[in-house]
């Protein structure tokens, strides 16, 4: 059988979602915010949500993801995406609204808005991606930076006499009684990035159940600023950063799960 | 058993050559040359085996740029 009488519309298995505009994605080649834009915007497709649904762009790499998400979106001022997400949904509590946030936005300058925003219960979605680094910055320490680890303003690595401890947000907000479902996922393979869709739908159905609050995190590469090529940018964050930030449900219909 | 052939469209110009897709692939269908590039200078993944092709979406569902469509058929 020749490619183009395999190449037909009538067998076709999987295109790139139409909820993501035609704009060639502004992120370094291997970046996983790409894979999760994606993910968000299957999600939105398959729910049929998409004339229903509000984004809040955070600062940081992902300041640019409502160039290349086909919904309402809008920016807000670092940190403050579940402030803005709060109030947004509160004045259109039948919309769907959720946050993309990087680690140096959502766990460093928006630490106060999301625990507040977690502990009131919004009936939100928060994406979070998870790199450990400020990556547009150019790579500077963030609070999730690992101990040990190199970065440009720690080239020496992480020490936690002068630099204190990294910062498992996800952790902390599941302890919250206003968050409904918290996870940790990755998108670095087929089975992560089949997982983690799994996870970004649940959390956009338990929105339409008026549930509370979904929280996603997002273990991601950094490539650029871990100064590695992709391939071993994946692999190193499989030996470094899933031990401390281990992957799996934290939180399910509002009840801790049990390690 | 009926066999599963596939094939992979690649969107050359937005491919940017991170070669997540080449090592996700259980099959080795795929791969790209240095000296290949698209408009940006990236060297852009093609199908070096394409009789491999199981039509997975395993390179699809990997790729942080959507730059795969898969087509696949029973054969």
């Amino acid at each position: 059988m020749e490619l183009k009488d395999i190449i037909k519309p009538e067998n076709l298995v999987y295109k790139r979602t139409e909820c993501l505009t035609d704009k060639v994605l502004s992120y370094c080649p291997g970046c996983g915010h790409g894979t999760a834009h994606r993910l968000v915007m299957e999600t939105i497709e398959e729910l049929g949500i998409q004339s229903e649904t509000i984004g809040v762009a955070s600062v940081g790499c992902s300041v640019l993801s409502y160039d290349f998400m086909d919904v309402d979106m809008t920016g807000a001022a670092h940190g403050r995406a579940t402030a803005v997400a709060t109030g947004i949904k509160r004045c259109n509590p039948e919309k769907y609204v959720f946050t993309y946030q990087g680690d140096g936005d959502l766990a460093a300058i928006g630490t106060a808005e999301t625990i507040h925003a977690c502990n009131r219960g919004e009936n939100i979605t928060i994406i979070f991606i998870n790199n450990g680094i400020y990556g547009m910055t150019g790579g500077q320490m963030a609070p999730t930076t690992l101990l040990g680890m190199k970065s440009s303003t720690t080239p020496y690595g992480r020490e936690s006499a002068l630099m204190g401890n990294p910062i498992k947000i996800t952790e902390l907000v599941a302890q919250l009684p206003g968050t409904y479902f918290v996870t940790r996922q990755s998108v670095h393979t087929p089975a992560n990035v089949r997982k983690a869709k799994k996870a970004i739908m649940k959390a956009f159905d338990n929105q339409k159940l008026k549930k509370g609050l979904s929280f996603v995190e997002i273990v991601s590469n950094c490539n650029s600023g871990w100064k590695m090529t992709p391939v071993t940018a994946n692999k190193w964050m499989e030996d470094n950063m899933f031990p401390f930030y281990p992957l799996g449900d934290i939180k399910v219909d509002g009840e801790l799960v049990k390690k | 058993m009926a066999k599963m052939r596939g094939a992979v469209v690649v969107d050359v110009e937005r491919c940017k050559g991170c070669e997540l897709c080449i090592v996700n692939c259980p099959q080795n269908v795929l791969a790209n040359i240095a000296a290949q590039v698209n408009s940006k200078g990236y060297p852009y993944v093609y199908m070096k085996n394409p009789g491999d092709c199981t039509g997975c979406t395993n390179c699809a569902v990997v790729c942080p740029d959507g730059v795969l469509t898969v087509y696949r058929v029973k054969e």
